[in-house]
Parts: C-alpha cells; structure tokens; sequence
C-alpha cells in the first residue's frame, strides 16, 4: 500500500484512510474520541472492582475466589428454596388440615394440590407410572376409570401411604397365585379358562369347562361374576382393560405365573402434604371417583 | 508554506536545493489516536426554523412530561391511569386498548410501524427525526437554552470559558449545573410515572417511602439525561448512535437535505457596500451558519455524517440573505437531484422534489398494511377469549365400559372488569358428555357452567367422554364453545377428538 492511497477523498479537510476499501468505499482513519477511551478504561477498573467483590477467580486448590461481598449462586438457591418453602407452608398446612373429600371443593387448595401433585409425581411416580400417568405394562394406568384397589380420594391417599406388596405393615396385599407353576391346574385347564376369561370382555367364546374352573379356582377373588374385588386388588375381568395385557398369550402367562407387582410405601419418604397432593392429583387425572 | 529559511538554517537538499526546515502539522505520524472533544458554542439561531423547533419541544416535551397524569376511568378495581405499563400485573394501558401479555404483538406491530415510519420520513426528508424528534436533539436544545439564559449567547460563553475564576463565574456555572441536574431529575422522575398510578407514586416519592427501583431508574437517568444534554451532546449524534449511519442507505438523490447551494454561493468572499453581485457568489463568508450550528460543522463542505439535518443554518443564512437584499435560500431544504438540476445561469432553480416514488411507495404500503391487520384485530377483539390445548399425552383414554375420553386444557380470558358466568358446552360431538375438574357434580353433563372472575384468566381441565362405537373416524372435528348466559356473547374454539384407529 503506497502511501499515494492513503491520500485524501474528495475534501481536503477529509482525514486520511486507513486503506481498507469495499466496492469503492474507503475508510476514513479517524482519531477515537478520548472519552471512548475513558469509557473503555473505566471497564476495566469495573472489572478489578468486581474480582474483588464478587466470586470470579477458578481453580485456588480445590476452591474459587469469593469475593467480599460473599455472593454465591447456590446460596442463592437455597435461600429461594427456602423462601418458596416457606411461602407454601400456610397452604401445606391447609392441605393437611383440611378434610380430604373436601379439599376438592376449594378452589384454591385444589389448584395448589393439583400443581404441587404434578410437580411431585413426576419427581416420585413418572418412572413407574408414565409421565402423567398412563401407566405402562405391568404398572397401572391412572387416567382411566378403572382401579384395583379403589379411585376415591380416600382410596388413592392410602395407596400412596402403605404402597402394594410393599415393606409397610398395613400394606395393601393379595396374591394372584401361579396356577400352572404350583400345578394347580395342568395346561388344557389354563388354556380353558383363559379363553372363558377373555370371552367375558367380548373376546372369543367361551367354554363350559372354562366356567367351572372359573368358579372354583377363581371368583373367590374376582367375584362370580368376575368383576373384581378391590379389597384384595382382584382386577375386573369383565372390561377390556389390562394391567399386564389381554392377548391370549398373556393371560394364559399370568394364570400360570401369578401376578405380584409392588408400589412402595411412601409414607415417611414423602409428608403428608406432599402425599395429599399426589392424591389429588391423580385423582384429577380423569378416572378418580 | 512559502516560509524562507533563514540563513543560518541554509542545509541542502541537492546541490542548488536549499532544505527547508519545516514539518507537517497533520502527517499520520503526529496525529493523535485520541481526539479530545473541542466544545461548541451554538449561536442562538432566530427565524421560522427555530420557532418550529421551539413548538416540537414544548410539544413532544410536554407529552412526556404530563402524559402519565392523564386519567381514563376504567371502572372499579382498575387502574384510572391513561397510559399505565403494569409490569407486575403484565398489562399494559393506552386509553381505551388494554393489552395482556399474550397479545403482545401489538407492540411488535408498534415497533415495526415506527421503524417503517422512520424509514419513510428519512426517504422523504432526510433527517428529519434527528432534527426536530429525536430525544437527544430536544434535551440539548433544552439544555443549550438555558446555558444561553444563565451565561449568555455564543461569544459570552467563549469568553466565560476562558475567564479566570471569579465568584461570577462559579456562580454562573453552579446555577446552570443545578439547572441541568434539576431538568434531568425531572426527565428520570416523569419516566417512572408511566409505571405505576402517577399520583400515588408522587406521594411515595416525596415522603421517600417508594420502591428502591423508582429512585435508582431516576437516579441512572438524571445522570444520563445530564451528562448527554450538557456534557456529550453531538458525541452521541456522531459517535454512539447506530441511526446516522445507517441512513445513508435510506435517503436517495430525490430526499430532502438541509444543503447549501454552491452552485448560487461560490466563488464565496467579503462584499462590500454597493459592489455588484455579477461574478462571484452570493456567499459572504459570514460563518454565521457555522456558529449556529449545534454539531460544530461547515454546512458549506456538503452532506456530512455529523449533520442532524436541524435547520438553524436555513434560519442564520436566512437572515443574512435578508439584510443583503438577495433572495433566501442560499441554504435550504433541497435534493442531490435539485442541488444538480442548479446551474449558474439559473442559480435560483427549484426542483419540486419527488415525493411519490418507488421506496415511498413501498414504505407507504408496508406502514399501511401493518397498521390496518392491528386495527383490524384490534377492533375485532372481544374482551372474551377462548383456548383449547388438547392433552397430547396419552391422545386417548379408554374406559371401562369401552368409552372413549379425551383431556382439553381450555383457557378462558375474561377481559371485562366484572364476573361472568358462562355456559361451555361442545358442537359436532352429539353423544359426548363432559366433566370438568372442580365441579361438585361429577357426574358427566351435556353443559358445564363456567364462572369466570374480572380479569381473570381461568384454566379449565376438561373431559370429553363418548360412549362405546359412537365415533365414526379415530379423529373428529368439533368445537368447544362458551356462552355468556347474560349478553348471549358467543365464542367457539376449534379442536379434534381422537379415538382408536378405525
């Protein structure tokens, strides 16, 4: 670059150019404005301020720089958590005192419940029951209205506080028994009865043969007419609902192999509170009674 | 520059070529890379110019100042606040248009349509918004006044510059400061009104009992007002803001610019009394338009970054044209076209500008359709509104009894500023029954009532049930639709029922 391009533009008081140019356009070399100058080396005297004070430096040891003012994040977050916490216990209280079949007539303490619940299943529940509880083979669907062990309010908060085959004393229990492993019954009669079961949801015709065995080795859970018992957990038979599935296959599986899925307990693990609003929770999933 | 070397400085450059001992003032060498800002003293400028800027100040000014005072009743339980930015509750007032959070696309529409208008006002005029709008230009006017009233026009305050001193001088330069802190007060002060109800926020303020906020958004903006109206003035114009820049791709040959006519002024020179005008131009060399001008430029050496496009120059020149007899305009709003169509032979040609063409054109149509898709939604929004959010997850429910249901999140908007009670119920489904979460009866209806508070944004969780082999596809259309059970207003929402694949 000679210094011949560097040479004014079209004015002769027009400063130099720098020498750079675009599709003609060539930059004047401008002097910065001192107080450009200032502002930038305020920043930097902002920057020193701001080591001192707050946390900045990494890797002292096994430590950071923390600064005069003793700021931190995480303390921060705890102090929010706190604060939230503390902010919820008047409603927490609330919930615990109210009665629970009226808790859904509040208003206000069933959209506590209802948004606290959600949060709280999907930390506890989502990993078993599907993320809002659509359950999945084996662990059952919450949205519909089909329960084993009852879908009221009441019915749900003692399932979530003594869970299913679980280690709690007032567990709820029952035992779907393998009746082909414990050779109760041979083959042909599981496949009979299989077929009798399947027909009651509208699947197949069903046997006569089936039906005997039915009522001898089956309806004293499941009822004479195989609507289930909830006191023991015995699904109904008779809806086109299935915990573990209603192919043939599977149902001739589970009369052979027995069925025994557990839910803890979660009484202790969780505070009432938060058990409540579970139980509010999905009893405003659709299916609750 | 024909400086002679003095003898005893007599060194050669060549035999025969004396060496002169001489060194450029501006070579890139002694330049400095920072330039230190040199003060300007604007000369007060009289004239229709001047006076039009005097009437945008107390105009645009006074809209600031007292805009937040308006009241505008909007029942009980609402604010009465004209214009009102409710960031806590996110609603945001003008007069009669109330806008939620949601419908905050109207100010993206504002947005848009501001760009836009000033895309066509400087397509048209230049810098126009620079001169006569922009905040900077109105608070500097301001704050060059009254340094005008307190220590006097150009040449006093040259003069004071360079004076010793004194307790006059202190006291003049104290008054003025106090001033200037007190308007840029009163600029941090106005802004913080727009935000909460005026007269309660006032109250707060003087008996020091208002949110920390309100004074630090005072106290940064005092400071800022102060420091950019008294201290960086044409700085921010030239050096910080993006818009002068950028408008050299807005203005064409055929947009007005405030320019000097050199094709009527030059050659320029001193002119006596009684000496004829033929042969030379009708610029005098006054630098009266010099002294006026708030950016310390020549308007004389052309278009320049640093112009604001204000005018004062028209008005000083003006003048000057007056005293001398010879017609005004020597400098005037003119285009590149109207400053090229000039020849010496006819110096005082008048271009019309053309304002109807091609960019004006686009810019007119893009402002309107823009502003008339707002009013258009603006004026067709009710005070009620509808949303459906169907449950994606799981799509569909079967039931015991081999019923189908689905799960809708419907969000009702009540922007009245009284209850309303509603009546939902859904169309194109005639075998479906709804349950609504909250509701006593749990039983499923044909029609669930609805009780919407002032104000209120209610969330519904909401159960579609149709019983066994009732669907005729594994997706139906229908719609939600609400019933104001006092004015018969009626809303329906779209949304799909799905089932098992059929």
């Amino acid at each position: 670059m000679s210094a011949a391009d560097n040479k004014p533009q079209t004015h002769p008081s027009d400063p130099e150019t720098t020498g750079h140019e675009w599709d003609g356009i060539k930059e004047f070399n401008n002097p910065l404005p001192r107080w450009w100058l200032w502002t930038f080396y305020a920043t930097i005297i902002w920057s020193i301020g701001y080591w001192i004070l707050m946390p900045a430096w990494p890797f002292l040891g096994d430590d950071y720089s923390k600064g005069l003012l003793g700021y931190s994040q995480r303390q921060e977050l705890a102090d929010e958590l706190a604060a939230a916490e503390a902010a919820r216990s008047e409603m927490n209280a609330k919930l615990v005192k109210a009665d629970l079949s009226k808790i859904e007539d509040d208003p206000q303490l069933l959209e506590y419940a209802m948004a606290g619940g959600r949060s709280a299943f999907g930390v506890n529940c989502a990993q078993c029951h599907g993320s809002v509880g659509q359950g999945a083979p084996g662990y059952p669907n919450l949205q519909d209205n089909d329960w084993l062990w009852g879908g009221t309010l009441e019915d749900i908060s003692t399932t979530i506080h003594v869970g299913i085959r679980s280690t709690h004393e007032d567990t709820r229990s029952g035992d779907m028994p393998a009746f082909g492993l414990d050779e109760t019954l041979n083959k042909e009669e599981i496949a009979a009865v299989a077929d009798y079961v399947l027909s009651l949801s509208g699947n197949g015709s069903g046997n006569e043969k089936g039906a005997e065995i039915f009522a001898e080795n089956c309806a004293a859970c499941h009822g004479d007419d195989a609507k289930g018992n909830q006191e023991v957990g015995a699904p109904n038979l008779t809806d086109n609902i299935w915990l573990y599935g209603g192919d043939r296959a599977t149902v001739i599986e589970t009369i052979t192999k027995g069925r025994g899925g557990v839910m803890p307990s979660w009484e202790g693990k969780l505070d009432e509170a938060t058990i409540r609003q579970l139980a509010v929770y999905v009893h405003t999933l659709g299916g609750g009674e | 520059m024909g400086k002679r070397p003095t003898n005893n400085q007599a060194a050669h450059a060549a035999e025969g070529v004396e060496k002169i001992d001489v060194k450029a003032v501006n070579t890139a060498e002694t330049r400095k890379l920072y330039k230190k800002r040199e003060k300007i003293h604007p000369k007060a400028a009289r004239g229709r110019f001047r006076k039009l800027k005097w009437a945008i100040m107390v105009l645009t000014l006074g809209i600031y100042y007292l805009a937040p005072w308006i009241r505008w009743d909007r029942g009980p339980g609402a604010p009465d606040q004209a214009i009102l930015l409710d960031l806590p509750a996110r609603k945001f007032y003008f007069f009669f248009i109330e806008i939620w959070p949601q419908e905050f696309y109207y100010v993206t529409g504002l947005l848009i349509i501001a760009a836009l208008g000033l895309f066509l006002a400087t397509a048209l005029a230049g810098r126009v918004w620079c001169g006569y709008a922009c905040p900077q230009t109105v608070w500097t006017d301001l704050f060059i006044w009254i340094e005008r009233k307190i220590e006097g026009d150009r040449n006093a305050r040259i003069k004071l510059d360079k004076a010793p001193w004194t307790a006059g001088k202190i006291a003049k330069r104290v008054i003025k400061h106090v001033l200037w802190l007190l308007v840029g007060a009163l600029t941090g002060g106005a802004w913080v009104f727009y935000f909460a109800d005026a007269p309660t926020l006032a109250r707060e303020l003087l008996t020091f009992s208002a949110p920390p906020v309100a004074y630090i958004t005072i106290a940064v903006l005092t400071l800022t007002t102060y420091l950019f109206g008294g201290f960086a003035r044409e700085q921010v114009c030239t050096y910080m803001c993006p818009w002068p820049r950028i408008q050299g791709s807005m203005f064409d040959e055929q947009s007005l610019l405030v320019t000097y006519h050199p094709k009527r002024g030059e050659p320029r020179g001193k002119h006596k009394k009684g000496e004829s005008w033929d042969n030379r131009g009708h610029c005098i060399d006054c630098k009266q338009c010099v002294a006026v001008c708030p950016m310390g430029i020549d308007i004389r050496d052309g278009l320049q970054l640093e112009c604001i496009n204000c005018a004062l120059c028209i008005d000083a020149c003006d003048a000057v044209m007056d005293k001398l007899g010879l017609p005004r305009g020597l400098i005037g709003y003119d285009t590149v076209a109207g400053l090229e169509a000039v020849t010496h032979d006819d110096p005082y040609k008048k271009t019309r500008p053309k304002f109807i063409r091609g960019r004006t054109i686009v810019y007119t149509l893009l402002i309107a359709l823009v502003g008339g898709g707002m009013l258009y939604t603006l004026l067709n929004r009710g005070d009620l509104e509808l949303n459906v959010l169907r449950d994606r997850n799981p799509l569909y429910i079967t039931l015991k009894d081999g019923s189908i249901r689905d799960g809708y999140t419907i969000k009702v908007l009540n922007k009245a500023h009284k209850t309303r009670k509603l009546e939902l119920d859904v169309i194109g489904l005639p075998e479906a029954t709804l349950k609504m979460i909250g509701l006593k009866t749990k039983t499923p209806q044909k029609r669930l009532p609805v009780t919407v508070g002032p104000d209120q944004v209610k969330s519904l969780r909401v159960f579609v049930i149709v019983p066994p082999d009732k669907l005729a596809s594994g997706a139906e259309e229908f719609d939600f639709r609400v019933k104001d059970t006092e004015t018969g207003l009626v809303l329906r929402h779209e949304s799909v029922f799905r089932g098992p694949k059929k």
